[in-house]
């Protein structure tokens, strides 16, 4: 609570004893009235002093002027005891009100908190705590467990795990040893790192982050901005209306009095105050935004949001988005497996080509390679070398048929490593960048639980290899043999084709698909975390490369967007139902004030489910 | 220059956009913004004079959003 929030609950409570004591002493009607007046004085005296001053300032008709006015016109008609439940209630309202969007401030705020305190600096043998900020290139902090990461950096001196959820969702703790980069916002859980500092604080991770997150409400989605217009509009509408009630019914309806119909008016007057759209719809929007760093899924903006709910049309990158972006052993085909393995990892030993990797990632072994003589790499086709002091050849088919030995023909896709032990084919290893494993999954749930309708993806590499991985992970439809220029055509063509509201999202990791990020209506990165370039070119960054957080973000856009429409449509239909009421004289002023606080508190509960996400 | 404050006692949304407005019509106030759920005041300055821009800032707020302080 803060302290007008305090100074508010005393001031409601002493009304409300000074209330409670009025209508059970038994004192003169004149007493009654002064007893009235101070109650009402203490309740209520900010609001008509706030309501005078902006009358002076030029701000007519704000709610402080709606209250004084309806108040003090009750006081007029002798409704004493109304006039003060009035602006007493009205106080509770404020006040509840005041303390549920604080509450859901902190909320969002805390969810996103991965500014780091402080850093810890070595002096003179003794460690300090400075500010981050403070700290300068190349200087050695030390993190201690339980500790955040301040600034991001390179391991220098220790070994431990660390919790990235904040950045990336991911709960599984990460290691980190000596050279790795750390980056801040993450929690030192187990050991004590000595880093050597390599960005400064403002540039650092967590600050990029997180000023990211808090501009994101800057960019307004339509949504918002119809609201902002809205009440541009409706508040002198209302007041006309109101008006036209006071004065006008008289004349044409011999049973009212002017007096009843300004009274209703005021009524009306007081339902009318559009705090429960205002409030809660940017609330709902941030609360989404908040709900979705939590799942380190950075949306740059409400519009963001509001597109991803809207897409209808997912493309993807194929390499490192739908497949894991690096080579890997998928099959081995021999009579021998072990033998074919251990003669290719020999072979393979001093190149660093990423198929040699692949093929020695796949033994795990080291072998003795001494064992080794002769080795000579022919361009473009492979491996000869002596083993063991034996011929061994290890490449494509164009290295065996060039050396005139006999090998049968392979269909399987990818890149085929043949292996040859003194002219005698011994059998082949395939090598393959391999589909990601929920892949398949996430692109079936898009289109049955999240309302996509088409799945594209885009690559630069050949056809057959294209096709096979569509299929395998169940894509609509595949462009490939694609320089980075024909992607953007391709994009072209598809958001000529969309009708009406329908968006286009694309998934790619950011590192050569710039241009058909910043052209797609949502560009999403993935894997992002760490690279700036992406993370500049993306709309919505996800931070892993995990590709179910595509179904998340989407989930998450569409509950949001629901949630902001609740409110709006609830907040409105039950302001022109009260409206109504209150023209007919149905409803009175305690009623208005209940109706319009009510709304604004339920709206505002309502907007903070956005926050809320499955972990 | 940029500078940040924080804002105490901010109600509501709409009052954010007329705080935002009445600060962009200060003279020597290049960008501002106010972040009505986070609650800060984003402000790029000209350097000259910092001290009476803030000041005329402060005035306007007051005018606009009697309740709203701006923190130093």
């Amino acid at each position: 609570m803060t302290k007008k929030e305090r100074k508010s609950l005393i001031k409601i409570i002493i009304a409300m004893i000074l209330l409670i004591m009025v209508s059970i002493l038994p004192v003169n009607d004149i007493v009654k009235l002064g007893l009235y007046i101070i109650t009402y004085l203490i309740v209520g005296y900010d609001v008509v002093w706030k309501a005078i001053k902006n009358l002076f300032t030029g701000q007519v008709f704000d709610e402080h002027f709606l209250m004084s006015l309806a108040t003090i016109g009750a006081f007029a008609t002798g409704e004493y005891l109304e006039a003060v439940l009035v602006m007493l209630l009205y106080q509770i309202g404020e006040l509840f009100q005041s303390y549920a969007v604080g509450k859901s401030r902190r909320q969002i705020t805390e969810l996103m908190d991965i500014r780091p305190d402080y850093a810890n600096i070595e002096q003179d043998g003794k460690l300090v705590k400075v500010a981050p900020e403070e700290v300068s290139l190349g200087d050695e902090i030390v993190v201690k467990p339980g500790e955040k990461i301040p600034l991001d950096g390179i391991v220098k001196d220790g070994e431990s795990m660390l919790d990235t959820s904040a950045l990336t969702g991911e709960s599984v703790p990460r290691k980190a040893k000596i050279n790795d980069t750390v980056l801040s916002g993450c929690i030192n859980k187990t050991g004590i790192l000595k880093i050597e500092v390599t960005k400064e604080f403002s540039e650092s991770t967590a600050s990029k982050i997180l000023d990211l997150v808090e501009n994101a409400s800057t960019k307004k989605a339509k949504t918002e901005n119809f609201i902002t217009k809205f009440a541009r509009y409706y508040t002198p509408i209302v007041v006309v209306l109101a008006l036209c009630l006071a004065f006008l019914p008289p004349i044409f309806i011999r049973d009212l009095t002017v007096l009843d119909c300004v009274k209703r008016s005021m009524t009306f007057l007081v339902i009318s105050c559009p705090c429960a759209l205002v409030i809660s719809v940017p609330l709902g929007f941030f609360g989404g935004i908040g709900g979705a760093s939590r799942q380190g899924i950075l949306i740059k903006g409400s519009n963001y949001l509001e597109a991803l709910s809207n897409t209808k049309t997912i493309i993807f990158d194929k390499t490192g988005t739908l497949t894991e972006g690096k080579f890997q052993v998928v099959k081995t085909e021999s009579k021998d497996k072990d033998k074919l393995l251990e003669i290719a990892v020999l072979a393979e030993s001093f190149s660093s080509h990423p198929i040699a990797l692949a093929i020695r990632e796949k033994a795990k072994k080291q072998l003795d390679q001494k064992r080794i003589k002769n080795v000579k790499e022919v361009a473009g086709k492979g491996i000869t070398a002596k083993i063991d002091g034996k011929e061994v050849y290890v490449g494509n088919i164009k290295l065996l048929t060039d050396h005139k030995i006999e090998c049968p023909e392979v269909s399987d896709i990818g890149t085929i490593i043949y292996v040859a032990l003194e002219k005698e084919f011994l059998g082949y290893i395939v090598i393959a960048d391999k589909v990601k494993e929920n892949a398949k999954e996430t692109l079936e749930e898009l289109k049955h639980k999240n309302h996509i309708t088409t799945t594209v993806m885009l690559t630069g590499d050949k056809k057959e290899i294209a096709s096979s991985i569509a299929k395998e992970v169940g894509v609509d439809k595949v462009y490939s043999e694609l320089l980075p220029q024909d992607k953007v055509d391709k994009l072209e063509m598809i958001l000529k084709d969309q009708v009406g509201e329908n968006k286009v999202a694309f998934v790619g990791d950011g590192i050569n698909d710039a241009p058909v990020l910043t052209r797609a209506d949502v560009g999403i990165a993935m894997g992002a975390l760490g690279s700036d370039a992406a993370i500049e070119a993306s709309d919505v960054v996800i931070m892993d490369d995990d590709i179910s957080k595509i179904n998340d973000a989407i989930n998450l856009s569409q509950r949001t967007i629901r949630i902001v429409k609740q409110n709006i449509y609830f907040a409105i239909g039950i302001k022109v139902f009260f409206l109504i009421l209150g023209a007919l004289g149905v409803a009175n002023m305690m009623e208005a004030v209940f109706a319009d606080v009510g709304v604004s508190v339920i709206a505002i509960l309502n907007s903070m489910r956005a926050l809320n996400v499955k972990k | 220059m940029k500078k940040v404050f924080k804002l105490e006692d901010l109600d509501c949304a709409a009052c954010a956009a007329k705080m935002e407005d009445a600060i962009k019509k200060v003279k020597g106030v290049q960008v501002v913004s106010v972040n009505f759920v986070t609650q800060r005041l984003k402000l790029e300055l000209d350097e000259e004079n910092y001290d009476t821009i803030i000041k005329e800032i402060k005035k306007v707020c007051k005018k606009v959003e009697p309740d709203c302080t701006i923190l130093d």
